[in-house]
């Protein structure tokens, strides 16, 4: 009975140790600070997708909007370092010296009390975690409780993105409007737009990319993760088990929601600058897309996903630019008619068999001798 | 006249309507403890909406549902199951992608809200209550087997285990013996009557053999409505039974 309760199996600790390995030495290995940059962003993304696994694959909610999370992390994390690039110094031209230029540009004189705390580094971290997480919470409650569930789920969620977009970009005295915050420069005074920065940047992305993905595995290891499994495929018994259903969706919800946040404040750092177009519609799909290749099941599947994807769209919009979009919906059309379980899947079937095949050669050429004597007696 | 605590269940003018049908129509229902009630009727005769109701899966139009003296048509689903009623589905609702073990841990009554699931612990009161309730419904040896890979009546077996691991004081079953081998049938009636002696059954049932079998009192309801109710030959001699299921 033990075997029941491990929170490890032998084939997950290779799972995290060939993924730690992947990001810690052979990425920074193989590519230059350009191109780690580069990784390093489309590792922001797995973070998304890392959320995606818990709340769709696991749980079965399929959030289309889970670029507001992403975009209120990063835009969190954009308005610190714009303040902090925003000195009286530096801003000296503008009318009014002191404030964002873009606020200098739609003539408003005075920074924004809501702009205030986000001069605070520690209330920053703490708004990239608790902003999205109580905005999930809200969308959460008033969903779920409802009941509302599947395809109006992901309606709503995708009209909430379309409208965060609408706001920001309506808004743009107070968010940077349609460009976004840009030309960020230092992080409590440390220049993040040198190399080295960009290459301790992507370490601290791949740590928190880890921390992300130990939590998410502990959830799917604990009780609650089981019972994400048995709402998606039989909602009711789980109800009439004593459960209030509605609260463990919220909470997996709001996980996801914490998860993708995170990205986008390392999104925010490594790329420096956000705008409305990680927040949309559009980066919303192409995040689900993200996971639905790699494999809605597994966590692991997700970061290869959002990495594989996302050079990818990098490396054919580079050479045809004109069909990387027609690509992109052939993969996924490719995704859900031919491999619904996506890149973790394929691995799943044809190769673990086989690696199983090739790996225990004692004990597998031990076990047809004995059923072979048994039978011949 | 008995007052309403000293029956486990009492529903008392129980309504529903469905855009002017009446599914049920004005029932009334006692339920002492201990005591098996076999509910029959023709198809449509609103069997399984009037349990649908005492769960509230279904909201009552009018009437009173009193379990040991406590409304249950204000109470949410989940807030019902902790008062100690529990619920069988007609078609077998088992998780089928986890193991039997993991499909009787969930249904455990401990670590209900989300943090006490993050969190829960599988002591050995857990595993050990999880065996006994195996080895009730004949299924101790496919505890680390996938519930899809059971047989039909073996999933029936499973989701009643899932019930009696919460212990309630009143459980209805939907039809726990359809599309049963006969051999299951027996060992089913054996089992429900090893379940009775510690608490109170509501089962809806078409197999007038079983219910013979099982049944210490029987309702016929017909268009929402109680036709008869009594034993079970008292029921099958009544004349309006023998109408209603043999025709004019």
């Amino acid at each position: 009975m033990p075997a029941r309760n491990r929170y490890f199996t032998v084939s997950e600790i290779v799972g995290f140790a060939v993924l730690a390995a992947v990001i810690f030495l052979v990425l920074p290995a193989a590519l230059d600070t350009f191109r780690l940059n580069l990784f390093g962003k489309y590792l922001t993304y797995a973070f998304v997708a890392v959320g995606l696994v818990l709340c769709w694959g696991a749980g079965g909610i399929l959030s289309l909007g889970q670029g507001i999370f992403f975009g209120l992390g990063g835009y969190c994390m954009a308005m610190f370092l714009k303040l902090e690039a925003s000195t009286p110094e530096a801003t000296k031209i503008q009318s009014t010296p002191g404030i964002p230029d873009f606020m200098d540009w739609n003539q408003i004189t005075e920074l924004p009390a809501w702009w205030q705390p986000f001069y605070s580094l520690p209330f920053t971290m703490l708004a990239v975690i608790a902003v999205p997480t109580i905005f999930a919470f809200i969308i959460g409650v008033a969903m779920f409780k409802r009941r509302v569930g599947g395809v109006y789920f992901a309606i709503i969620t995708q009209a909430i993105a379309a409208i965060m977009t609408i706001l920001i970009i309506g808004q743009q005295g107070y968010t940077g409007g349609v460009n976004g915050i840009t030309d960020l420069r230092t992080l409590e005074g440390w220049d993040i737009r040198t190399d080295e920065a960009k290459e301790i940047l992507y370490f601290v992305n791949g740590i928190l990319l880890f921390v992300c993905l130990f939590v998410a595995h502990f959830i799917r290891k604990s009780k609650l993760g089981r019972l994400l499994i048995a709402m998606r495929d039989q909602e009711d018994r789980v109800r009439f088990s004593g459960y209030d259903v509605a609260n463990f969706k919220i909470f997996v919800f709001c996980a996801g929601a914490a998860f993708a946040s995170i990205g986008g404040a390392m999104f925010t750092l490594q790329v420096g600058f956000m705008s409305p177009s990680f927040v949309g519609i559009i980066p919303s799909i192409e995040m689900v897309i993200f996971c639905a290749v790699g494999g809605r099941l597994s966590i692991f599947g997700a970061v290869y996903g959002a990495l594989l994807v996302n050079w990818a769209k990098t490396t054919f919009s580079e050479s045809f630019p004109e069909l990387w979009l027609l690509g992109l919906g052939g993969l996924f059309i490719a995704v859900v008619l031919v491999f619904p379980n996506g890149l973790a899947g394929i691995y799943d079937q044809y190769i673990a068999p086989n690696l199983r095949k090739l790996m225990p050669q004692r004990a597998a050429a031990k076990a047809p001798v004995r059923t072979a004597n048994a039978s011949a007696e | 006249m008995a007052q309403a605590s000293d029956f486990v269940l009492a529903v008392e003018g129980l309504t529903v309507s469905f855009d002017g049908f009446k599914a049920v129509d004005d029932l009334s229902l006692y339920i002492d403890p201990n005591e098996c009630r076999v509910i029959i009727g023709p198809n449509g005769a609103g069997k399984t909406t009037v349990l649908d109701l005492i769960c509230g899966r279904t909201k009552a139009t009018a009437g009173s549902v009193k379990f040991k003296g406590q409304e249950l048509l204000t109470m949410r689903e989940d807030q019902i199951v902790h008062a100690g009623v529990g619920r069988k589905f007609q078609t077998p609702s088992v998780y089928e992608d986890l193991t039997v073990f993991e499909n009787l841990e969930l249904s455990y009554p401990k670590g209900h809200g989300v943090f006490g699931a993050l969190f829960f612990k599988r002591d050995n009161d857990v595993t050990g209550r999880i065996q006994e309730i195996a080895e009730t419904i004949f299924l101790a040896d496919s505890l680390d087997e996938k519930a899809a890979f059971l047989s039909h009546g073996q999933k029936q077996w499973l989701e009643i285990g899932m019930l009696l691991i919460q212990d309630p004081q009143l459980l209805m079953l939907d039809e726990p013996v359809a599309g049963m081998s006969v051999a299951e049938r027996v060992k089913t009636a054996e089992l429900l009557k090893r379940i009775v002696k510690e608490r109170s059954v509501i089962v809806i049932e078409h197999d007038m053999k079983f219910a013979e079998d099982i049944a210490s009192r029987v309702t016929v309801l017909h268009q929402g409505k109680v036709l008869s109710e009594g034993s079970m030959e008292h029921v099958q001699a009544d004349p309006k039974v023998v109408e209603v299921y043999l025709g004019h």
